[in-house]
């Protein structure tokens, strides 16, 4: 069983993301600095995230949560990103003309579609697993599998080896990204009913496996 | 491909889901308890529901306090998205309703009372959690829907589909559009509404009120360019299932999650 530590950010629920944890069998830990992550004693990172990413990469800032999370990827310790927990870990974003934390080089761009494509891109829709043998794809149907997303912004990591899954919305766009044991994905896991869950349970795996 | 969303309402009074027909019966104490809506949540999960949409249409202080125990027992059972409802007036009443455990919030009279509260509830969380419902009834012309609110009894000054694209510029995420010359109804949603909405806003519309068979589903989606279609009695007293309306929306090409 593995101890998953959760950044709390002050304004995002946490509930559905340590019930997932709990769920797949994970202790998850709720942490607020860098002091609270080292206690935990966690073998595995998520950060997930939604509102605005001004105020997502603002409070980690404050807290010291950015360094924390910038060694933790350094050292390749498993590590989950979701949604702006996603976002948050390139370089700069359109929202806002947020600077990001530059742990991953790329940047983040509004969706700019035709306007028989509603923005937010809201709802389920399918990922195909560009990484079909990446431990966070287990068990997932490489050609596709429908995951709950809902954000207005995506990620472009300047390399494409970076991308774990892909999503079309009158286009392609990245979906999950993975370098080493760091993983992020803009589709919300927890909100994404059994195949969801499949994915915490992937990451549990992972971070029960030692660092 | 984005599927279609098929959203399941509850309408929560003390606790219980009660039936949910036609405005102002809540108040006409015409109410009948229909279930305990975190079974029911558990339900519509299994099912293969892609959404669940929570009103609450209790008045009292009490039945708010029990509204958030109901959204925290069903967020921790259902990994799904949970939109809430119904006298949220404050940011603060928004962020106590997100920390029970709802995605998105949807806002009703206390934005039409107060406009600002989208653009400032949308710039704290972010608008993908700011639902904008509208309560709206076709004007006697025919072409134009009013907007109506207190569950209906109050007509106000705003026209819907205009109100729609103004909440849209303060930073709704979405429209959840009820007609309320059809809810209750089952003669079908009303298209030429949430078309006129749809076509007005750039983000998502629900659909809501009126469905009774299985092709108002696909009008809906296809003439009224629905991104979702949310019923209410019709699931709940087993008329259809989810997966029936999904195999029935598949066989159409329309994409949905199954």
């Amino acid at each position: 069983m593995s101890t998953i530590a959760v950044i709390d950010n002050g304004i995002c629920n946490l509930r559905s993301v340590t019930k997932a944890l709990e769920v797949i069998g994970a202790v998850p830990r709720v942490v607020r600095t860098p002091a609270e992550v080292a206690a935990s004693g966690a073998t595995g990172l998520v950060l997930p995230g939604v509102g605005a990413l001004r105020d997502c990469v603002a409070s980690l800032r404050a807290t010291g949560l950015a360094a924390t999370v910038r060694d933790w990827i350094a050292t390749d310790r498993p590590f989950l990103g979701v949604c702006l927990g996603m976002q948050a870990l390139f370089e700069n974003s359109e929202e806002g003309s947020v600077t990001g934390l530059g742990i991953l080089p790329g940047r983040v761009v509004r969706f700019r579609r035709p306007s028989e494509f509603k923005i937010p891109h809201m709802g389920w829709n399918t990922v195909r697993f560009t990484q079909p043998h990446s431990p966070l794809a287990s068990g997932l149907a490489p050609d596709g599998e429908a995951f709950y997303f809902v954000h207005s912004y995506y990620c472009v990591p300047t390399d494409p080896a970076l991308v774990l899954g892909e999503c079309d919305y009158g286009g392609a766009f990245c979906a999950a990204i993975a370098r080493g044991r760091c993983f992020a994905t803009q589709f919300h896991p927890e909100k994404s009913q059994a195949k969801g869950l499949q994915i915490y349970r992937n990451f549990a795996g992972l971070a029960a496996t030692g660092t | 491909m984005l599927s279609r969303r098929i959203i399941p309402c509850f309408d929560v009074h003390n606790g219980k889901v009660t039936r949910g027909v036609q405005f102002g019966k809540a108040e006409a104490g015409e109410l009948k308890n229909v279930g305990d809506p975190v079974e029911m949540a558990k339900d519509y999960d299994a099912q293969g529901a892609d959404e669940l949409v929570f009103l609450d249409i209790t008045a009292s202080s009490e039945g708010r306090s029990i509204m958030h125990d109901v959204v925290a027992a069903t967020a921790e059972q259902c990994f799904m998205p949970l939109t809430v409802g119904g006298g949220l007036r404050t940011l603060t009443d928004i962020e106590a309703m997100l920390k029970s455990g709802a995605d998105k919030v949807s806002l009703n009279t206390a934005a039409i009372k107060n406009p600002k509260l989208i653009a400032d509830a949308s710039d704290r969380f972010g608008a993908q959690c700011i639902v904008l419902a509208i309560d709206a009834k076709r004007e006697p012309d025919g072409r134009s829907w009013r907007v109506y609110t207190h569950g209906g009894r109050h007509p106000t000054e705003l026209d819907a589909v205009a109100w729609a694209r103004r909440a849209v510029e303060l930073g709704a995420g979405e429209v959840l559009l009820t007609s309320m010359d059809r809810d209750g109804t089952r003669d079908g949603y009303d298209l030429a509404l949430t078309r006129a909405v749809s076509d007005a806003v750039s983000v998502p519309v629900i659909a809501s009120g009126g469905a009774g068979q299985l092709a108002h589903f696909a009008e809906v989606l296809e003439q009224g360019q629905a991104s979702a279609v949310l019923a209410a009695s019709l699931f709940h007293f087993g008329t259809f299932t989810i997966p029936q309306v999904k195999d029935f929306l598949g066989t159409l090409g329309l994409p949905v999650r199954r």
